[in-house]
């Protein structure tokens, strides 16, 4: 029925001002002189040209994208095994699992992250345990470490369901074949296994490190208030100093950047999928 | 051989659990203590939740995220399964303009999204609050009604609307009566989503935020600054709030399951 077509005219209207314009002005903040209106303005590159130059910025830019490929490694480590051993669960058990990893999802990540502050803070509970082997005295709130841990937290999950996700959907007579074809456990692992899950990877990957690189309240929250990540300096010139121009420059920075991660990423995968092709 | 790596897999899941749990068992723990302590349990006390619900800034903060995610919900799933019923019915180009645009929410960082958002505001000259709270967030979550109802509509019959108005129905009919029954799993799970991601929104809704509206992450963020247990006090509470509604969720379609088993077996 065409008629039906017209319903979708108004969110056509609607996603071109609220999500296509919002957009566009971020562009146009970012190439434009602060303290121009919409009327009368110049374009100028000096946002760009100010971060580029400065060595803080990039120290900061550095900062986050060295902690966003520390907690995509460590999430990858953690989760791989976590989402195998779900994936090899019965059915039932494996709705349970699935539910135990996503039920935390639904409470506020805010809320989640506030509450590792007490855990970690001088004399707190880590710090007794750590005290167990001798390590009592240990710093561990307002460090890197601290930061690293609110990432792996709050990412991890994201992860473990991908991988889960794409280890139940491979073809489980194919493990069979595999050992009919004299492997072993670990060659059906490392020729078979692997390789098929490397999508649910690549797409866990995404998800963890995209978020990871633009976070700013786990490093408010944890990392205290000297440090410093691109989506804290984001919210500075937003929030704090008011230079939209210059924050408008920042984010697309860093949008540019993350895409260019996102495309390499892809194109691995591809590679990968295509020779595994090729093989067979 | 075997029965080691199941040993080994639990102790990990195990860690897992731990890992993932401890802190929010901690914080509950913790909102009823009775220093302000946040690392010595010294006894149990429940002046932490007294005084949350004698901060009037935080009840507030706790209605205007409840009303604005009821608000966003509902109004984002109508739009969104009209919209989705309209596009499935449209061409190509209008179809893939619209998608491609429905998903820079969804795939850009949220900070993007947030500011993009907030230069919109400020660019128009729109005052910052509630409304432009609201209007943000039924932005966000409209596109995940969306994906989750078009590929209910797209395993239909597409002739069935078509069959429902031949055999007399008017196009208002054939869409309420027909369609939208049809595609009610999407549309429900489109609107939980909706109200989870409302519920929990912090970056957005902090760039578009303003004149002392707050929503409840919001709240915390500010007050983060200095040890306060009334944050484990609320949190709690969110806790609490969120694994009722789970329950509710889960719960409402086994007794309704079983109603119909009940009643399957009386007409039998």
């Amino acid at each position: 029925m065409k008629k039906f077509s017209q319903l979708a005219w108004p969110y056509l209207i609607w996603v071109i001002l609220m999500i296509l314009l919002p957009m566009l002005l971020i562009l146009f903040y970012a190439f434009t002189n602060s303290g121009n209106g919409i009327i009368n303005f110049s374009f100028t590159l000096e946002h760009f040209i100010k971060f580029f130059t400065d060595q803080d910025f990039l120290l900061v830019l550095w900062r986050s994208l060295e902690i966003a490929i520390k907690t995509t490694i460590i999430c990858v480590l953690l989760g791989y095994p976590i989402g195998y051993f779900i994936a090899r669960s019965s059915d039932k058990m494996r709705n349970f699992w699935v539910l135990v990893i996503t039920l935390p999802m639904w409470i506020n990540m805010l809320v989640r992250t506030y509450a590792w502050i007490g855990i970690l803070s001088d004399g707190g509970i880590a710090q007794s345990f750590l005290g167990l082997f001798g390590l009592g005295d240990t710093e561990l709130l307002y460090t890197e470490g601290s930061v690293l841990l609110g990432m792996v937290y709050n990412f991890l999950p994201f992860m473990i369901l991908q991988i889960n996700t794409a280890l139940c959907k491979m073809d489980k007579s194919l493990l069979e074949a595999s050992h009919d074809l004299g492997a072993n456990r670990f060659q059906t692992f490392w020729r078979v296994t692997f390789p098929l899950s490397l999508s649910g990877v690549v797409s866990g990957i995404t998800l963890v490190f995209l978020p990871a690189v633009s976070s700013f309240f786990i490093p408010k929250l944890l990392g205290g208030g000297s440090y410093f990540l691109i989506g804290n300096v984001i919210e500075n010139q937003f929030i704090t100093v008011g230079e939209w121009n210059f924050g408008s420059a920042i984010s697309m920075i860093m949008a540019v950047i993350m895409m260019v991660c996102m495309y390499a990423i892809r194109k691995i995968d591809e590679r990968n999928a295509g020779r595994g092709k090729e093989k067979a | 051989m075997k029965k080691d790596k199941r040993i080994i897999g639990k102790i990990l899941m195990v860690l897992a659990v731990l890992f993932f749990y401890l802190p929010i068992i901690f914080m509950v723990i913790f909102s009823f203590n009775e220093s302000k302590s946040l690392t010595n349990f010294t006894g149990f006390s429940m002046q932490w939740y007294e005084s949350l619900f004698n901060n009037r800034e935080m009840m507030e903060s706790l209605s205007t995220t409840v009303s604005i995610a009821l608000i966003a919900t509902v109004v984002s799933t109508v739009v969104g399964t009209i919209s989705a019923i309209g596009l499935s019915k449209s061409g190509k180009i209008m179809k893939s303009v619209v998608m491609q645009l429905n998903d820079f929410p969804i795939m850009n960082p949220e900070i993007v999204t947030a500011i993009g958002l907030m230069l919109l505001f400020i660019t128009f000259g729109v005052k910052r609050g509630y409304m432009t709270m609201l209007l943000a967030h039924i932005c966000f979550c409209t596109p995940y009604v969306i994906l989750s109802v078009m590929p209910k509509i797209r395993s239909l019959d597409p002739n069935l609307s078509d069959a429902a108005m031949d055999l007399g129905a008017t196009p208002w009919q054939a869409l309420t009566k027909v369609l939208v029954p049809q595609i009610m799993p999407g549309i429900v799970s489109g609107a939980l989503i909706a109200f989870t991601m409302s519920f929990d929104d912090f970056i957005i809704s902090y760039f578009v935020t303003g004149g002392g509206v707050k929503n409840l992450s919001i709240m915390v963020y500010t007050m983060s600054k200095r040890v306060n247990p009334t944050i484990n006090a609320i949190s709690t509470l969110v806790v609490v709030l969120i694994t009722v509604v789970l329950l509710v969720i889960n719960i409402v379609p086994l007794i309704k399951s079983r109603r119909e088993k009940k009643n399957e077996k009386v007409v039998s």
